[in-house]
């Protein structure tokens, strides 16, 4: 299968790391001028950017987490000035502050490459139509697959989201082959053919790209099944640069890191400690190539392992596996990330008091099912019907318009939820595949 | 093919390469990129051991060159062209480029694989051919631009050192310089590392660039990146100073 960037992505190890090394020494002298974040904190922990060495020295750094990232809102973490920025895009996430995202020209066109990599691992060529599913709104997930598309040479039909009729009759027309979607969305899919009467292994559609929530091995087995296609894996972030860090070959061992752009490593997420290669930690990246907003040391929160021995496809490029949920309790729903303490504030702001609460994932077929456990204070209403149910749709109302999505509200009981000390036993995910 | 890792060089006190690292593969042209004193010609210095590094390595085809003599470093295959062109003055051209084969007239060469080789310089630079006879401190700045690179090519070198190739020459000579620059990497395979203040030339011919400021690299990128790049544009290019906002 081709290889889109071949000089990079099979590049000698040897030689790989002395460009890392280049690239590394340079990102770090570059945002120790430019950005006051972190010139602060290496002179507040006397770190001389210039006197980094080698790629085992990036453990001396500290690292930048999310929530650095939300003190500098918005653009306290950009490396240019905001003249040379030509988009911007924020995190999904939470209603706290979100992450604002730079690139400039060089970055919007490296985002590109990486991109076209990642699709020509997937088997995209120019030869395909590649309809394109998710939101061209503030996420990266459709503007990245519709550059790295169209700088194949593909066709790309930028359809959106939802009209999911629609969707699938263009995709009968136009006789899509590629698609991007969530895969929630592709079961979606798979279902409305379904009952309307289409048969997917008569469409043209033969690859599936994935994002915005994890594809697992069973999620994968029944798109594939039912849509006949090859689903192929991916990995990307907007903190980092959207779709672009990460994707799958045609030998399916994990997803390549394009380590000429970003250095993975593997911590354990409580010590911070460096993880030899192949243990299971939270994935850490440090960007190399970005201008707008290179990031040192990300904790990305995605629990993973990497693996470094050679692959079939030719790539030299490391392998992580796929993500083993996140190291925070954050939950994703439906594709959007739900923090517990997002439901908790609502909670809160509703009884005044801290609430005990439980959250309940489940997955009925394709689709995340999201419950709120709220145990009621001494004496509520438990008799009054009619005020109980305005109340839970009052508290429903709250939750979606800060979650994102909507969840079930249920009162219990006082003192039916057990106590725990901390987060543990907050969040439960019936959803374990 | 060569490859730097984090060196020093000091002019005394003075620290004018902070753990510099770069690397220029085979059949490529990298641009050095910076203000004046911000290291660039040092780097070229140091490769070639003019002003050998406190500390560092530096490897060409795999070899540790930084502890070489400069002889020793001309003859692995790497000829410098130094500022200011510095050839013989007094000299004829041909008696020029007879001294850029001096390493070699020993080792078995040949003296007709030389004359040969001059003759490849005259095919390389007409002018040159023209004025073999003449004096070099008679020949006007571009010439003498044009013999000092081809007193460097008479060594044979798979890596050639140019610094300020373009200084102080009309904009017609700039592109005679160039055109031979593309042409030697071209048709002789030869790599070159560039240090040229006058960056737009530089990176309208290099593959890659790197940005030095204060003795350190502060970006590397394609060319076509760099030109892309706002920062190097201001800083370099003087393209629309004042437009740029300014922090």
């Amino acid at each position: 299968m081709k290889i889109w960037d071949a000089k990079y992505e099979c590049m000698p190890r040897e030689e790989l790391e002395q460009l890392q090394l280049e690239r590394l020494q340079a990102t770090l002298n570059r945002v120790y001028k430019n950005v006051t974040f972190y010139r602060k904190m290496f002179d507040e922990l006397e770190i001389v950017p210039e006197n980094m060495q080698s790629l085992s020295g990036l453990v001396k750094l500290p690292f930048t987490s999310k929530e650095n990232l939300r003190m500098n809102y918005p653009y306290g973490m950009f490396a240019v000035p905001l003249r040379e920025v030509v988009r911007v895009h924020s995190s999904s996430g939470t209603t706290e502050k979100p992450v604002v995202v730079g690139y400039t020209r060089n970055d919007i066109k490296a985002w590109t490459n990486l991109v076209a990599r990642v699709m020509t691992a997937a088997g995209v060529t120019r030869d395909d139509m590649v309809q394109i599913t998710f939101s061209y709104g503030m996420y990266t997930g459709a503007f990245g697959f519709h550059y790295g598309a169209e700088a194949i040479g593909a066709s790309v039909i930028p359809m959106g989201t939802g009209n999911t009729e629609k969707q699938i009759m263009i995709m009968q027309d136009y006789r899509t082959s590629a698609l991007i979607s969530t895969p929630t969305y592709a079961i979606t899919l798979a279902e409305r053919m379904e009952r309307i009467g289409v048969d997917p292994k008569k469409l043209s559609l033969r690859v599936g790209l994935f994002g915005g929530e994890p594809l697992s091995e069973a999620m994968r087995e029944e798109i594939e099944s039912r849509l006949g296609i090859t689903a192929t894996d991916n990995y990307g972030l907007s903190e980092i640069i959207g779709p672009g860090v990460a994707g799958e070959c045609e030998y399916r061992c994990g997803m390549h890191i394009f380590e000429d752009t970003f250095i993975p490593e593997i911590i354990d997420p409580k010590t911070g400690e460096q993880l030899s290669a192949g243990r299971v930690g939270e994935l850490v990246l440090t960007t190399l190539k970005k201008e707008a907003f290179p990031m040192i040391r990300y904790r990305t929160g995605d629990m993973t392992s990497l693996e470094y021995g050679p692959c079939r496809c030719g790539r030299t490029m490391v392998r992580m596996n796929k993500t083993a949920g996140r190291s925070d309790d954050m939950l994703i729903i439906r594709g959007v990330n739900v923090f517990p303490s997002q439901i908790e504030s609502v909670l809160a702001a509703i009884v005044g008091t801290a609430p005990h609460y439980q959250i309940v994932a489940d997955r009925k077929g394709a689709h995340d099912l999201l419950e709120v456990h709220f145990e009621a204070a001494e004496g509520t209403f438990f008799d009054e019907m009619k005020r109980q149910k305005a109340f839970l749709e009052m508290v429903e109302k709250r939750i979606r318009s800060v979650i994102g999505v909507s969840a079930t509200v249920k009162l219990v009981a006082p003192n039916t939820i057990a106590r725990h000390e901390g987060k543990a036993g907050i969040v439960i995910d019936r959803r374990k595949t | 093919m060569l490859k730097i890792k984090n060196i020093n060089t000091y002019y005394g006190k003075l620290h004018a390469l902070k753990n510099v690292s770069l690397h220029v593969s085979a059949g490529e042209i990298v641009a050095l990129i910076g203000s004046n004193g911000a290291g660039k010609t040092t780097i070229l210095n140091t490769v070639s051991a003019v002003t050998p590094p406190a500390n560092g390595e530096i490897h060409f085809d795999g070899m540790l060159i930084s502890r070489l003599s400069p002889d020793a470093i001309v003859k692995m295959g790497v000829s410098q062209v130094p500022e200011g062109r510095q050839i013989f003055k007094p000299l004829s051209v041909e008696d020029n480029l007879e001294l850029g084969a001096y390493l070699r007239s020993g080792a078995g060469e040949r003296r007709k694989d030389i004359m040969k080789d001059k003759d490849a310089v005259y095919a390389l630079f007409p002018r040159l051919g023209e004025r073999r006879k003449q004096i070099a401190g008679t020949l006007s700045g571009g010439e003498q631009q044009m013999l000092a690179i081809g007193r460097a090519l008479m060594a044979k070198p798979r890596l050639l050192l140019l610094d300020e190739p373009a200084m102080g020459l009309a904009p017609l000579l700039v592109q005679e310089i160039f055109r031979v620059i593309e042409e030697l990497r071209r048709e002789q395979g030869t790599s070159i590392l560039l240090v040229e203040q006058n960056a737009r030339v530089a990176l309208r011919v290099a593959d890659r660039g790197y940005v030095l400021e204060t003795g350190k690299v502060i970006l590397e990128e394609t060319a076509s990146e760099l030109l892309a790049n706002r920062d190097v544009q201001r800083a370099y290019l003087g393209k629309d100073r004042k437009e740029i906002w300014e922090r």
